[in-house]
């Protein structure tokens, strides 16, 4: 695309009499995207086929190296041996029962510990007597890692459910309180002073311009605690579970099936992609405010 | 009028003789929404208010001029209860609204709830909203959300919010700075006609009221009136800036 004729318009338009005796500028191509449409979209599409192309190509060097027999079967079975473990899960029902079995545990620690989250934050938020009370506690036990009290909650709690509950339930608190606060402290104080103005109480503050502008904030923290569910998950299963993924993956353990291990790890996997994916489909229903700011 | 007292330490004694410049004019107006006397502001051992008299009547709209600094957001804000003076007496009516620099709309609502906002969600409400949002000529985006707005609507739409509250006294400060020349021309225009309003400029410089003087040429002005270019230079003098200067 040649810009001669535009730099001419640039320096008339700048100085007049100039453009003869200066050099025309430089000018940086910023129109409309070079070659025609169908080009494009057969660009993007071969972006997507891209991206598709990686992981498959990776799946079948995983069966080609298996398949060859140039790994030991027990360090890394096939994928399609995985694919027959799963089958095997399935067919048996194991896996049908585990799934909500897992599923309770984490929703039950989840809701209890966003919940409190929730309820922290939005005091110490909102009220100075909360910030006092419990943001410097809360703050010195969020750096503790929470795997690292499994021992502790063994002894309070015993190996049955209550201990794995207890911990997905500690685990979940953080995320939730943080951002809760983070969010609720972040509302623009304009925001709050014009409220005052039109003569809004201190409660219908909180409820008409607090709460709604913090709750992207307090969403993002209630995904990153539902993340941290599944991890806490993943970890108290790994106390005694009797039902559960946990429960097919330590018995895949005693009886030595790689390949149903992979097939559990796989399904916390799937677990984490689904929790996200209904974390985001929330956001969307919750913030519609939020959608003009999302650019294509 | 009933005016709240938004006095500083010194509680409000009992009004005094009027000492206004309007006391006779006064009669003209409707009656005190502001009443502002030997006010003091004072901000790190500065008093940004120095004692300022002042006092405002229904149907009068005030032009508050000074160099920056001098303390007209402060005036502003002690006016719309946001701020409290040192020293003075403070009466404002009541029923009050203000329109920032800023829209400060609340992004989570729609921008009929945020004209409400002062009032419960219901159909009367909505109706309320819907009447201020087509005295702008916004009622088009009763329900859309306040970031797909320009700038100029936004601040319509505070506009709005503020009359609204039918307020006795509605306090703008610089409401229309942060738009461009052409916006800000229509909007001047828009509050004219929404409040059909008799003019008066007050200049504060160096904490205190240096000149009050009424505003009464018939519009559309020139700027070659003879008495607006007279009360130009009256203005400039009493804001430091040299007649001879050349104008901005």
């Amino acid at each position: 695309m040649s810009f001669a004729g535009s730099a001419a318009v640039e320096a008339a338009a700048l100085g007049g009499d100039q453009h003869d005796a200066e050099p025309g500028l430089h000018l940086v191509d910023l129109g409309a995207k070079a070659g025609p449409a169908s080009e494009r979209s057969f660009l993007s599409a071969a972006r997507g086929a891209l991206r598709v192309l990686v992981p498959v190509g990776l799946l079948a060097a995983w069966q080609t190296v298996s398949g060859l027999g140039l790994v030991e079967p027990a360090v890394l079975p096939s994928p399609l041996t995985v694919a027959e473990a799963f089958g095997e899960l399935i067919g048996t029902g194991e896996l049908q029962a585990a799934i909500p079995a897992s599923l309770h545990r984490a929703l039950t620690g989840l809701i209890l510990g966003a919940g409190t989250g929730l309820v922290l934050g939005l005091f110490a938020g909102l009220w100075r007597i909360g910030e006092q009370l419990f943001d410097a506690p809360l703050q010195m036990l969020r750096t503790i890692p929470f795997i690292a009290t499994i021992p502790l909650f063994i002894i309070w709690f015993g190996i049955g459910e209550a201990a794995k509950v207890a911990l997905i339930y500690a685990a979940a608190i953080f995320p939730v309180y943080l951002n809760t606060y983070a969010g609720v402290r972040g509302v623009d104080p304009k925001l709050i002073e014009a409220a005052k103005v039109f003569g809004l109480k201190p409660r219908q503050i909180s409820l008409r311009v607090i709460l709604p502008t913090a709750l992207p904030s307090i969403l993002v923290g209630i995904r990153f605690s539902a993340g941290i569910a599944l991890l806490a998950l993943v970890a108290a299963e790994q106390i005694n579970a009797r039902s559960g993924i946990g429960y097919i993956l330590n018995n895949a353990n005693q009886n030595q099936r790689t390949d149903v291990i992979i097939a559990g790890i796989i399904v916390y996997a799937l677990l984490g992609i689904v929790i996200d994916l209904v974390m985001r489909w929330v956001e969307r229903l919750a913030l519609p405010w939020r959608a003009s700011l999302v650019f294509a | 009028m009933s005016l709240h007292d938004l006095s500083g330490v010194r509680a409000a004694g009992a009004a005094p003789a009027d000492l206004s410049p309007w006391s006779e004019e006064g009669r003209r107006f409707g009656p005190v929404t502001a009443r502002l006397r030997g006010v003091r502001r004072i901000f790190a051992g500065r008093a940004v208010l120095d004692g300022v008299d002042l006092e405002v009547r229904k149907g009068e709209f005030v032009a508050l001029l000074g160099p920056t600094g001098t303390g007209k957001t402060t005036l502003l804000r002690i006016l719309a209860g946001l701020d409290r003076a040192d020293e003075g007496d403070v009466g404002v009516a009541a029923a009050r609204s203000v329109v920032f620099q800023e829209p400060r709309l609340v992004p989570a609502l729609r921008v009929w709830r945020n004209v409400v906002i002062g009032h419960r969600r219901s159909a009367a409400s909505r109706k309320l909203a819907a009447a201020a949002l087509d005295e702008v000529g916004l009622v088009r985006h009763a329900d859309a959300w306040p970031r797909t707005l320009s700038g100029g609507e936004a601040q319509r739409v505070a506009l709005a919010r503020a009359l609204v509250q039918e307020p006795a006294l509605l306090l703008l400060d610089e409401p229309f700075a942060a738009l461009d020349a052409l916006t800000r021309i229509r909007m001047h225009g828009l509050v004219q006609q929404l409040l059909s309003l008799s003019n008066r400029v007050v200049v504060l410089n160096g904490g205190r009221v240096r000149l009050d003087a009424p505003v009464d040429m018939p519009r559309p002005r020139a700027r070659t009136d003879r008495a607006f270019e007279n009360l130009r230079q009256r203005l400039l003098a009493k804001l430091d800036v040299a007649a001879d200067e050349p104008p901005i």
